[in-house]
């Protein structure tokens, strides 16, 4: 059974944040889950998807944010206790449904997971989801450590259920991945079917309905207040009269620091987990009991505003700082010595910092950046398109998109130029080609193509954009850890029930008449099919078909032999300069492969000008 | 209850993770309040991977720079370009064999001479414990076992709250099987290496 379903209350379990939260769902009876993946959110539904193969949990991959959110609202709209997963940018996808869905509201719980990711260690940026909350008028919650998290979910799905509407749970990657010691509580039974009742005039928002239903909204909003003011989520620690106000795991830092600094009997705390609507109330009371206030929150200044309108009303005059240039960065994470410092500064508490040791004689460290796996197939797609522009003598512009192949920005293959967003590999390239005399290559993976590429491909079309689409379709959503996507066949992971949509049905379907399917390992036939998608004028999509190297290891596909570099070799060093694949390595001032890295894909084989590159006579070894 | 603080830094593919739930299991059985937090953004990538495992009562996830008692790293450049976690009190154990970053392989960086960073953490913390952990690896038959000759360095060290049986009691819990017996010869390898280290 899976660790997630164990039904005995009590028991403590070690578990990673997102496992925590996919637990707290599952006590909370959710019995319909969805979701795009995005880090640092995966792992809940990772759990999910697992859990709904043994259990009447209803789990999908949704092809984007928008349409998880989408499928979650109308089993939520049928009594179905459901909860819609994606990381913070998945939620700007969702917002057009998220915005009108506050409006009509459910009928039983839904909550929406926003992870935050301040910092940006795996996102494009860090915008602070808190505003979707504002934006909304929806109530939210934040938890502070892996069991308030699991403890928060069942109280979201009821807050959701009590206002008729849904609640959103904003994590950062610092409570996701982060692990503790978590109590279980008891599972509430799973009622996965509901039924829908036509209800027109409150469910189909035109004008005239829309008008009624933001009036319930503001209405809502009013009791989420009320609810917020007697939460047991926002609460006060210590005595004093200084003050600090935060949320999130700013909380944690700030609690660690006033120990440290053995102040909490001088500065108060003021936790806000149920962080809109803000409690108004009980912020002011404790305003008024301070005399200075400190507000510790990452991100922007969503709460240190709220708090300093609150004073204003109240006409309390009393210093209320947080983000400045001498305190707080609206800037990445913040840590437990950077709180402490700012703590002791404002509230003038003498203290010795722990020093940490000077490394400023450290020697210049070589970098350890994330690149392409051996044996990735983009590297042979990159390389190819590389060289066939070269050979047309074409100059480029590669706009590309969010998955694994964004590593392909650094050198040899640079060919990443400009990303915004999932999908604007397509829609950017369109504009490129009109404005510039450049030939425009545009990069997108599978699962992103399904997500967001295709609205841009048919515009492509429609406004005849002259540019090559490169489809990498390696069978899988590869960077958040092989979830599959609407391309992948099912049956391989012995799943039944599920379709399958073929890209190049689509991109023929949406009407590209200059399709080609290359297999990206075949070099001199690949270079010349991308060399004649390049010169075609107009739309021409290349689809290069190799399944993802981890994943083949994952799924035991057979595997290739290894090369080896024999000793033909005259040092050109064609393999390093032009495929940098982290199998090779410098030994006595030549190229090796490292048997145990490559993965026999025979790409740097093809392209050695001396023809040194063989495989090697023995079966690889293999040492998991 | 006093509160330790441990980094541990590795490259993706270390079975870092693997370690710092072993820790984490070991804190429950014995009853410690543990947090733990990792960063391992694309360690299937190559890319470099770090815990953070701060036991006893304490509610941050996170070691900030200076903070460290404890440093354990799998790879020595890593261990190095993690120094600023330590202080001048705090006790670092490095693995010595290195991993290649592919930059150095592609003439990209230069790595570091590794009698010249065993004297460089030497001097700025209060004591350092190398070792190739990697030939203790082979030697207990499981070349992926550094983590848990790592381990076995770490728990002789006698920083951490919990004892050597919670370690090894957690390894059965958390590593597979087929695995325990060389895990084991493992970790009894590298806390005999720290004995003679220390």
């Amino acid at each position: 059974m899976h660790k997630l379903l164990t039904d005995n209350p009590g028991e403590k379990m070690l578990l990673l944040g997102n496992e925590a939260i996919a637990r707290g769902a599952i006590e909370a009876g959710v019995a319909f889950t969805s979701t795009y993946p995005g880090t640092p959110s995966s792992e809940i539904t990772l759990n999910f998807f697992q859990m709904s193969q043994e259990s009447d949990l209803y789990f999908e991959y949704s092809t984007n944010e928008k349409v998880a959110l989408e499928v979650s609202a109308a089993a939520a709209n049928c009594g179905v206790r459901s909860m819609a997963v994606m990381k913070h940018v998945g939620l700007n996808v969702a917002a057009d449904a998220l915005m009108t869905l506050a409006y009509v509201g459910v009928k039983a719980g839904l909550v929406v997971l926003s992870a935050d990711d301040p910092f940006m260690f795996s996102s494009q940026n860090e915008q602070d989801n808190r505003y979707y909350a504002r934006l909304s008028g929806l109530p939210m919650l934040e938890p502070s450590s892996v069991q308030e998290a699991k403890d928060m979910l069942p109280y979201a799905f009821d807050l959701s259920e009590q206002l008729q509407e849904p609640v959103l749970f904003r994590t950062t990657t610092r409570i996701n991945h982060s692990s503790g010691f978590v109590t279980l509580g008891n599972i509430r039974k799973r009622q996965p079917k509901g039924d829908f009742t036509k209800d027109p005039m409150n469910l189909v928002t035109v004008p005239a309905v829309s008008r009624n239903l933001h009036v319930k909204l503001l209405k809502n909003y009013e009791t989420a207040r009320k609810i917020a003011e007697s939460s047991p989520y926002n609460f006060t620690d210590g005595s004093g009269t200084l003050g600090v106000i935060c949320n999130g795991v700013s909380y944690n830092y700030v609690s660690d620091a006033l120990e440290d600094l053995h102040a909490t009997d001088r500065i108060k705390v003021l936790r806000i987990g149920f962080s809109h609507p803000l409690p108004e109330a009980p912020i002011k009371d404790f305003l008024m009991g301070c005399e200075k206030i400190l507000v510790v929150e990452e991100g922007e200044p969503f709460l240190e505003e709220a708090v300093k309108a609150i004073a204003q009303e109240a006409k309390l005059t009393l210093p209320i700082r947080g983000k400045s240039k001498e305190l707080f960065s609206r800037l990445y994470e913040y840590d437990p010595a950077m709180v402490k410092t700012n703590i002791a500064g404002y509230f003038e508490i003498p203290r010795k910092p722990t020093q940490p040791v000077d490394a400023s004689d450290v020697p210049t460290l070589p970098q350890r950046p994330p690149t392409l796996c051996a044996g990735c197939s983009h590297r042979a797609t990159f390389y190819e398109v590389r060289e066939a522009a070269k050979a047309l003598g074409v100059e480029t512009i590669y706009p590309t998109d969010i998955g694994c192949y964004t590593l392909g920005l650094l050198p040899p293959h640079s060919a990443a130029d400009f990303l915004i967003c999932m999908g604007s590999s397509v829609g950017t390239a369109g504009g490129f080609s009109k404005v510039t005399d450049k030939k425009i290559i545009a990069f997108i993976g599978d699962s992103t193509f399904f997500h967001a590429g295709i609205a841009g491909l048919v515009n492509a079309v429609f406004n005849n954009h002259d540019l090559t689409l490169v489809i990498l379709d390696n069978g899988t959503t590869a960077m958040t850890g092989h979830q599959p996507h609407p391309g992948v066949d099912m049956q391989r992971l012995n799943l039944d029930g599920y379709g399958q949509v073929s890209i190049e049905a689509v991109v023929r379907g949406v009407g590209v008449s200059h399709v080609t399917v290359i297999k990206p390992y075949k070099v001199k036939k690949s270079i010349e099919a991308i060399k004649e998608a390049i010169a075609h004028k107009g739309i021409s999509v290349i689809i290069s078909q190799e399944v993802c190297a981890l994943y083949a290891t994952a799924l035991k596909l057979p595997k290739r032999k290894p090369f080896q570099i024999t000793d033909k070799c005259k040092n050109h060093r064609v393999c390093m300069s032009e495929l940098a694949c982290p199998a090779f390595y410098v030994w006595n001032k030549r190229i090796k492969i490292d048997p145990v890295l490559c993965t026999g894909c025979a790409l740097c084989a093809q392209i050695c000008p001396e023809n040194a590159i063989l495989p090697l006579k023995k079966k690889k070894e293999t040492v998991s | 209850m006093d509160v330790t603080r441990v980094i541990i830094v590795a490259v993706g593919g270390q079975g870092n993770l693997l370690a710092s739930s072993v820790l984490g299991e070991a804190a429950l059985l014995a009853g410690v309040p543990m947090q733990m937090s990792e960063i391992h953004g694309m360690a299937q990538r190559g890319g470099v991977v770090e815990s953070a495992l701060i036991f006893g009562e304490a509610r941050s996830t996170i070691i900030s720079d200076g903070e460290a008692d404890v440093l354990v790293g799998f790879e020595p450049a890593e261990t190095l370009r993690a120094v600023q976690k330590c202080n001048a009190g705090s006790v670092v154990i490095t693995n010595l064999a290195p991993l290649m970053p592919f930059t150095v392989n592609i003439g990209k960086g230069v790595y570091p001479d590794l009698a010249e960073l065993q004297n460089l953490i030497r001097e700025k913390t209060a004591k350092l414990i190398a070792f190739n952990a990697a030939k203790l690896a082979n030697e207990a038959g499981n070349p992926l076992a550094v983590n848990m000759v790592l381990l076995g360095a770490l728990t002789q060290v006698g920083l951490l709250p919990f004892s050597a049986e919670n370690v090894k009691e957690a390894m059965g819990r958390k590593t597979k099987k087929q695995f325990l017996d060389s895990n084991l010869k493992a970790f009894d390898l590298g806390f005999r290496a720290a004995e003679q280290a220390g």
